[in-house]
Formats: C-alpha cells, sequence, structure tokens
C-alpha cells in the first residue's frame, strides 16, 4: 500500500484504457465459423497426435447438443458462433518462433507497450525474476527463463509444445479437473482451445520464480480460447500470474478460457489473475465476453490452493475459480476484487466443494459497482458427508458508486455433514460523502479520493496479491473507476 | 487575509449562519466560543468547501480571493486546514498511506516537489516524536479504532504536515485527557507563525492556556455577537451565555 500515491499519480497521467492499440501484423487464420474441419485445422497447425483431436472432436459433438447456460445475471445478444475465427496467429509464429530472434518485431514493440519483459534482463514492474509466456491471439509467442527453471525441473512451456513434448503428463491430466463436457464454454473450448501455458512442478520443488501468462487479444473477430494446466506434484510449491488485455473494439469478442490445477500432497498453488480485457465503451459498445472457467483439485492430503482475481475489465464477466477439496485437510481460499463501471456486468465468484476430512476454505469477495453496472457474487459451499470437521468462512462485500449500478449476493450453502461449520457475513455500503470530503479537504481530488476509498475496502484482498502486482492492481482499481464520480 | 462579510448560511430550509462577519489578519490566532448548535462547525465547513452549506448571501475573501469559487481540494492547496469536530475513518488505508497521498496533493498544488517513501517517512516523524504519535497509529487505518484523543492527535499531525496558512480547529481539545491537552496544545502553539493563522472553536477555556489567542469571538445563534481579548474567554467560563441569548434574539 506504500505505493498508493504513485499510483494515484500514475492514474492521472494514463488515458482510460491504455492497452486499447491494436498491433498492424500478418496473420494466418482458419476460415470463419466452426465445423469439424476448423478443429482439423487448428489440430493440425499444432501438430497434434491423434488422441487430442479426437478428445477436441468428441467435446465438439458434445457441445452441439448443449444449451448456453442463462442462469447467471447478465443480459447480451446471442452470440454467433458461426460469425467468428477460431483461430489466428502471427504469420512468423506460424510453428512456433525459436528465438526471440524469430519473434516479429511488431509484437516484442506490442509487449514492451504493455510492459510485460520478453527478455530475461528486462525486469517486470521493477522486480526480477518473473518468467513470462506471451499468448497472442491463438499462439504462444515466447516464453522466458525455460533454460533456468528446467535446472530445476520445472516444466514452462506453452500447452501446444507440451503436448509434444510432454504428452504422458498432458494426457494424464488434461480434462481431469474440466471435464470436456464439463459445461457449454468449457466444452467449446476443449473443442478449439489453442495455445495457453503448461507447468510442472516436480516433488518437493519450491519454484524459485514468479510463472506468468500474459494473453493478449489482437485479431478482430476473434475468440480467444486458452488452456492453461498446472500440476504441482508432492511437497511442491508455484506462484502464477495471469493477465489481460486486448485492443478497443466496437465488437464484442468471446474469450473463453479453461484453467486446471492439479495438487497433490502437500502441494501448493497461489494463482492470481489481474482482468483487464477490454471493458467496452462509456454506452456498452464493444468489449470482451469473459467466459471463463477455473477450477483446482487439491487431489492430495495437505494441499493448499489459493485463487486471487482482479477483476476490471471485460464487458461480461462469468467466471467462478472453484476448489474440489478432496485430501484430508486441504485447504482453499478465493480472493476476488470485482469492479464494474459504466455498462460492465459481472457475475463471479467461487465453488467449494469440501469432500475430505478436516478441511476448510475461505472466501472473500469485494464487490464495486458504478456507473450503470450490475455485479453479482454467486457462490457455492458445498459439504459432502465425509467432510468431516470441514470449515468455511465467507464475507462479501458490496460497494456501490452513484445511483444508477446494482449488487447482489448470491451464496449458495449445501451441508450433508453435521460436524461441518458454515460461516457467511455479508455488507453493502456506498462510499459516504463525508469520506470523500475529508479527503478532498486535505487536498486529495475527488477521483483519487475514490481511488484511495475503493484500495482501502479493497486491501484485504489486494494484499494477498504477490507485492509487485499489487502496485499494478492498485492502479488498476483507480483507473477503472475514471469518471465514476462527479 | 481572512475576511468574512454578511454570511448567511443555509443547511436545508433551515439558516443557520445569519449574518457572521470576521476578520482575521496574518499570524493572528482567534478563538470562537458559543452555545451548542450555534454554528461554530457550520462555519469550519463553509471554510472549508462542504457540499451541503449553502451561501445565500455575504461573502469570504482569503487572501485577495474569492474563498467561496473554489473546490474543497483547492481550498486544501491554498493553505485551508480543517481540524474535524468528528473525524472520519476509512477502513483499509493506511494513516501513513493517507498522509502521504494528502501532503503530495497539497506539494504538487503549490509547485513543490513530491516525497518520495523515504523522503516522506523521515519528514513525518518529525512531527510524530513532538505529538507523541506512534509508528504503530500510523499503520493502521484511518482514524479506524482510534480512541477520541487519538483522533484529536491525528488532526494535529495532518496540520503540521500540510502546512497551512488558516487552520479551523473544531474542539480538538474534546476528548483529551490532561497529558494529551498539554501535548496537542504545546504541538499547535509550535505551529504559530507570522504567516499562519488560526481559527480555534472551543467550549473550554484550558485549550486557550497552552494556545493564547489574539481574539475571542462569542457565536451565537449564527451571529458574532461579542468579541475580546484572551479575558474573555476567562469570563465566558465564569458566566456562560446567558446574556447572549437575548442580544442574539
Ligand atoms: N446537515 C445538517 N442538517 C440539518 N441541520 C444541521 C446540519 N448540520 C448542522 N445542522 C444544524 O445547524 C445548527 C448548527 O450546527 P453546528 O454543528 O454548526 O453547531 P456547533 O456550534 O458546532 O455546535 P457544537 O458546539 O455542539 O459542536 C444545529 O442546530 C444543527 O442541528
Ligand atoms: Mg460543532
Amino acid at each position: 500500500m506504500v505505493a498508493v500515491k504513485e499510483t494515484l499519480d500514475q492514474v492521472q497521467t494514463v488515458e482510460k484504457y491504455k492497452f486499447g492499440f491494436v498491433t498492424d501484423i500478418e496473420v494466418d487464420q482458419a476460415p470463419k465459423g466452426l465445423n469439424e474441419d476448423i478443429i482439423r485445422f487448428i489440430s493440425k497447425k499444432k501438430d497434434e497426435p491423434s488422441w487430442l483431436l479426437d478428445w477436441r472432436l468428441k467435446a465438439y459433438e458434445h457441445w452441439l447438443g448443449m444449451e448456453e447456460p442463462d442462469w447467471a445475471k447478465v443480459g447480451y445478444p446471442k452470440i454467433d458462433y458461426q460469425d467468428a475465427f477460431y483461430y489466428s496467429a502471427p504469420k512468423s509464429g506460424d510453428d512456433g518462433p525459436e528465438t526471440l530472434d524469430d519473434v516479429d518485431p511488431e509484437i516484442l514493440e506490442t509487449y514492451k507497450k504493455l510492459g510485460i519483459p520478453l527478455h530475461e534482463q528486462e525486469v517486470l514492474a521493477g522486480v526480477k525474476n518473473v518468467a513470462v509466456d506471451a499468448v497472442f491471439d491463438s499462439v504462444s509467442v515466447a516464453t522466458t527463463f525455460k533454460e533456468a527453471l528446467s535446472k530445476e525441473g520445472i516444466i514452462f512451456c506453452p500447452i501446444s509444445e507440451a503436448v509434444k513434448e510432454y504428452p504422458e503428463l498432458v494426457r494424464k491430466y488434461l480434462g481431469s479437473v474440466v471435464p470436456y463436457s464439463d459445461n457449454f464454454f468449457a466444452t467449446l473450448n476443449s473443442a478449439v482451445f489453442t495455445d495457453g501455458s503448461f507447468v510442472y512442478i516436480p516433488k518437493g520443488v519450491d519454484c524459485p520464480m514468479e510463472l506468468s501468462t500474459y494473453f493478449r487479444i489482437n485479431a478482430s473477430n476473434t475468440g480467444q480460447f486458452e488452456r492453461t494446466l498446472i500440476i504441482a506434484d508432492e511437497g511442491s510449491k508455484v506462484s502464477y500470474l495471469e493477465g489481460c488485455t486486448a485492443p478497443m473494439r466496437d465488437e464484442n469478442q468471446l474469450h473463453a478460457a479453461v484453467v486446471e490445477l492439479v495438487l497433490l500432497d502437500d502441494a501448493d498453488i497461489k494463482y492470481s489473475t489481474v482482468q483487464n480485457w477490454y471493458p467496452g465503451d462509456e454506452n456498452g459498445v464493444g468489449g470482451i465476453y469473459n467466459f471463463v472457467t477455473k477450477r483446482a483439485a487439491c487431489r492430495g492430503k495437505n494441499s493448499k490452493v489459493s485463487w486471487t482475481q482482479v477483476e476490471t475489465g471485460s464487458a461480461i464477466t462469468w467466471k467462478y475459480p472453484s476448489c474440489i477439496l478432496q485430501g484430508d485437510n486441504s485447504v482453499g481460499e478465493f480472493y476476488s476484487v470485482a469492479i464494474t463501471n459504466n455498462c460492465q456486468q459481472a457475475d463471479t465468484g467461487t465453488k467449494m466443494i469440501h469432500l475430505g476430512k478436516n478441511t476448510s476454505s475461505k472466501i472473500i469477495a469485494k464487490g464495486i459497482s458504478a456507473g450503470r453496472s450490475q455485479s453479482t457474487y454467486r457462490g457455492l459451499v458445498k459439504m459432502m458427508p465425509k467432510a468431516e470437521e470441514a470449515r468455511n468462512y465467507t464475507q462479501c462485500d458490496s460497494l456501490l458508486i452513484g445511483k444508477k449500478c446494482g449488487a447482489h449476493t448470491v451464496p449458495y450453502i449445501e451441508s450433508r455433514n453435521q460436524s461441518a461449520k458454515v460461516e457467511h457475513e455479508a455488507t453493502t455500503s456506498k462510499i459516504a460523502d463525508d469520506q470523500l470530503f475529508y479527503c478532498r479537504q486535505r487536498g486529495i481530488s475527488e477521483e483519487d479520493a475514490v481511488a484511495l476509498i475503493v484500495n482501502g475496502f479493497c486491501r484485504d484482498v489486494l494484499q494477498e496479491l504477490p507485492m509487485e502486482f499489487a502496485v499494478e492492481a492498485q492502479k488498476l482499481v483507480g483507473i477503472s473507476l475514471e469518471g465514476s464520480v462527479g | 487575509m481572512l475576511e468574512i462579510n454578511n454570511l448567511h448560511v443555509n443547511v436545508g430550509e433551515t439558516e443557520i449562519l445569519k449574518g457572521l462577519n470576521l476578520k482575521i489578519n496574518a499570524g493572528e490566532v482567534h478563538a470562537i466560543m458559543g452555545p451548542n448548535g450555534a454554528g461554530k462547525s457550520t462555519l469550519s465547513y463553509v471554510l472549508s468547501g462542504r457540499v451541503g452549506y449553502e451561501v445565500t448571501k455575504g461573502s469570504i475573501i482569503y487572501q485577495g480571493k474569492n474563498l467561496l469559487d473554489m473546490e474543497p481540494e483547492k481550498r486544501a492547496g491554498e493553505g485551508i486546514f480543517l481540524a474535524f469536530q468528528y473525524p472520519v475513518e476509512i477502513p483499509g488505508v493506511s494513516t501513513m498511506n493517507f498522509l502521504k497521498a494528502a501532503v503530495n496533493s497539497v506539494r504538487k498544488y503549490r509547485g513543490k516537489k513530491e516525497f518520495d517513501a523515504m523522503e516522506f517517512l523521515k519528514f513525518v516523524r518529525e512531527q510524530t516524536k513532538i505529538l507523541n504519535i506512534s509508528d504503530d497509529m500510523l499503520k493502521r487505518a484511518v482514524n479506524v479504532g482510534f480512541s477520541g484523543g487519538e483522533k484529536k492527535r491525528a488532526e494535529v499531525l495532518q496540520m503540521a504536515v500540510l502546512d497551512p496558512i488558516l487552520a479551523v480547529l473544531d474542539e480538538t481539545d474534546s476528548g483529551l485527557d490532561v497529558d494529551a491537552l498539554r501535548i496537542v496544545g504545546e504541538g499547535v502553539t509550535a505551529l504559530r507563525s507570522s504567516e499562519r493563522s488560526m481559527l480555534v472553536i472551543t467550549h473550554y477555556q484550558r485549550l486557550l492556556d497552552y494556545i493564547v489567542p489574539d481574539v475571542v469571538h462569542v457565536l451565537a445563534s449564527g451571529k458574532i455577537v461579542d468579541t475580546g481579548d484572551k479575558n474573555l474567554a476567562l469570563e465566558l467560563e465564569k458566566n456562560g451565555y446567558e446574556t447572549y441569548s437575548e442580544a442574539a434574539a
């Protein structure tokens, strides 16, 4: 929090959505539309083994018979799945650039503008030692620190590469947490996913650096369907971060990702997201539809997974990072800040499924709504019959800015074990006039005061982020609320 | 430095200040005393620009400028500081960060270089020593869980670091124990200078033992009804405000 002031100053100097530029490069695209041939096209582009193509086709078959879900508190015109491209890659990145010298300079420039280091000697947000996998539309364009990590036996590479290099691992775990038939968007992803990151941390290894993936949608009319798979073997530990941006466009673009985490005995994964997809303009034109399935399976005893998310972007967010607490004593945590402004809609929360004995979970969700936006927390806590002495604590706080926005809390609790304990607290508040006046009397402008107060409101969640990203996130909080007062 | 002429102020439909006149020269300390509900805090809010306090008549000229035209943050930049009667809590924002945000905002406004984290820490420590404020308190969220006395000391700390030209202290002595009263009184007195004026609102003479005022006013029913030197405060303490109720009516 020391950086709040620097943050506030920087907030003033940046424009509303500073990541909204387009990179002009030649692309290699699949024909528009979705059918078996497109899936074969993607699979061929990636030079995939036949088991994976079969898996994709099975998913597609299944998807054709599925209905798009409508239970979330979000509204949008019907998506025409035939009116989009499902594969778009920079020309040079056709079969994955070997070194940075092979990467299109325009793309390198893009990441430079975004502040994402693709050269290992560069630093991210003032910190060294962050390994980056950069996914540009449908392909990974660069992964840093691969060699340094491999010395520890850690695998960090694009999933398309893992399919070829480590087929046993991928085949064993892909779809084991989120099966291809899971839900409409996850099933679509299983059929058409293009790239994403793969991480394997071997037994007993504490990953010496932050791992991160940076997703960038650039091409127009293109969906991004990335797939991330992280496996933490016994006694291993890793902190992983993902960030996302996209150009400003009048059309809505679909982002339907799947993230699967597998934790064996005593493993520990901290997964942080700073989601800043283009949110659309003040009138709700354009923006990303962020329909994402994220799930962690704590298979081993004493394993611990922690989801932290700062969701500021996207026109619509539909996302419920979940924990399946199967191993005895396993722990699941969910820390979330969801900010909606203008016409944004967010329906987000988590699911904590307690299967094992003495499992515990904690949910801290902060929703901030401004403008005409709508924000919903939707969460499920489920205590299964064998979850002896399981515990959950849930806290949901909503903050409203202005009179035209809405905040909703929808907690579902299901307990099938007498000894399990579930606690739920919820508050709704407004930024008080006296708080704003107090700040302004001290010389702090109204906009900075809102950023400061909201950052305070989110503190419990922001402090869960790795230090270096907390600063970024604080900035984002301020930027995403610009124009919300006065 | 400050000239208030025939000031009328409404809160909602009710007229609270009814033709108030007040003139403060540079470097002077004025005390305002008066019964509950007289309009003392109202005056402090009008000076600092709080919304909901509507000036229906009269003017406030501050350093030759029309104060009423300025937004609250601009007034702060121009050197107006208000120590609140009821300081406001801001959960999750550490006092240190809040102070830094405030100080750098006014420094920027005044064309001075903003402090980085290290410089600020050094700067603030000089003041916390004088006011007996612990580092621990600076780490806690602004006014959250502060005792009455801690809140008031934190207000004086803010005054010290924001380097005001006109400081309005609204009952900064209420809720203080004897030691804290001395610390605050001496702290404020140390901030007196020929370029800094103060308007000290209080119910009790005891604060004025430390902060000896140049002028004492009585505010009753929305007007200044009496003005004198420091001895007026002593008389008020003895006789109360009875005699003024008719004068005001
Ligand atoms: N927001 C408000 N709405 C309605 N009435 C108000 C409001 N603020 C102040 N008043 C009224 O204006 C009058 C003056 O209030 P003010 O707080 O200025 O008094 P004061 O002199 O500071 O009193 P005290 O010594 O008790 O602090 C009171 O009658 C009060 O009830
Ligand atoms: Mg008062």
